[in-house]
């Protein structure tokens, strides 16, 4: 225990770089195992991953509601949902990965993605470090951030319910548009002989 | 003691590098379930990236906006799955190249 916490203390090292390093690492092995297993199932199985270590990263940053909500709503029903799709259509067939349809376009879409990742990053290093610089300086507009776990939630429903209360309505009837949707596209067409007298 | 903290920076990258996996999927694979999958990827990039600038700018404004990213991604996802459960019932094997014949 003591040879531990001096470890710490000499290498900089926060339990919060720990578990950053360890979720980080998860995750983007997660991520790449989402975009090259051949069976979608194992696909879905890795999203699940990725979305925990996601996960994890929100409660390193003192987002604990959207860390919950995050396994709950993403892990918990999306996933859920692709792995109902997969299994009801039998599409678990493993994809011919080998063949590309365009000519090259492996290593293009590598480049795209390596072109968004140095675009992402050289935005963070010319813009000023001190993040109070980059936006406007406008103050806050939604309330201040709290840490604890409690008052996180309590900010956030303040937020939600008050300033956001017309996106939040909008989004309630959004959830029914797209419930409507579903059901009307997943319904399978009456054959001719099937229609009632 | 202080507290050793994690640079923002650190996860705008990892964000970032989350951000280039999920568009080298959607780019590359051809199983739409997949390509969905990496959407959702990019999703989860952008929910991380909101997270830390609402921790750095102490802005609780951030979460707010993941909050409704995972509604409107949770409607999307329904409503994508059910065009693709359409689409697959009459050509089961289709891939997202197949989709190119559908007419009117």
């Amino acid at each position: 225990m003591g040879k531990l916490t001096m470890l710490a203390e000499i290498s900089g090292l926060g339990v919060e770089h720990v578990v950053f390093i360890l979720a980080s690492l998860a995750t983007l092995l997660s991520a790449v195992g989402v975009v090259t297993s051949r069976s979608p199932v194992h696909s879905a199985l890795s999203l699940v991953a990725t979305l925990f270590g996601v996960a994890v990263l929100f409660v390193a940053q003192d987002a604990h509601f959207l860390a919950a909500v995050q396994v709950i709503v993403y892990a918990g029903a999306i996933v859920v949902l692709f792995l109902f799709v997969i299994m009801l259509l039998g599409v678990d067939r493993l994809e011919d990965i080998e063949t590309e349809p365009l000519v090259a376009q492996r290593p293009l879409a590598l480049l795209a993605g390596a072109a968004f990742a140095v675009l992402a990053g050289l935005v963070y290093a010319l813009t000023d470090r001190d993040f109070g610089g980059i936006v406007t300086g406008a103050p806050s507009q939604a309330g201040v951030l709290a840490r604890s776990g409690s008052q996180n939630v309590t900010n956030l429903a303040t937020s939600v319910f008050t300033d956001y209360l017309y996106a939040f309505e909008i989004t309630s009837v959004l959830l029914i548009i797209a419930v409507v949707g579903a059901v009307v596209l997943a319904r399978r067409t009456p054959e001719p002989d099937e229609t009632s007298p | 003691m202080t507290a050793a903290v994690v640079a923002p920076g650190a996860y705008l990258a990892v964000g970032a590098a989350l951000f280039a996996i999920g568009a080298f999927g959607v780019l590359t694979r051809r199983n739409p379930l997949v390509m969905f999958m990496s959407v959702e990827l990019m999703l989860n990039a952008v929910n991380l990236t909101f997270v830390t600038f609402a921790r750095s700018l102490n802005d609780v404004g951030g979460q707010v906006i993941v909050f409704f990213v995972l509604v409107v991604a949770a409607a999307e996802v329904v409503v994508g799955l059910g065009i693709i459960v359409a689409l697959l019932r009459r050509r089961p094997g289709a891939t997202a190249d197949d989709v190119a014949e559908l007419r009117g």
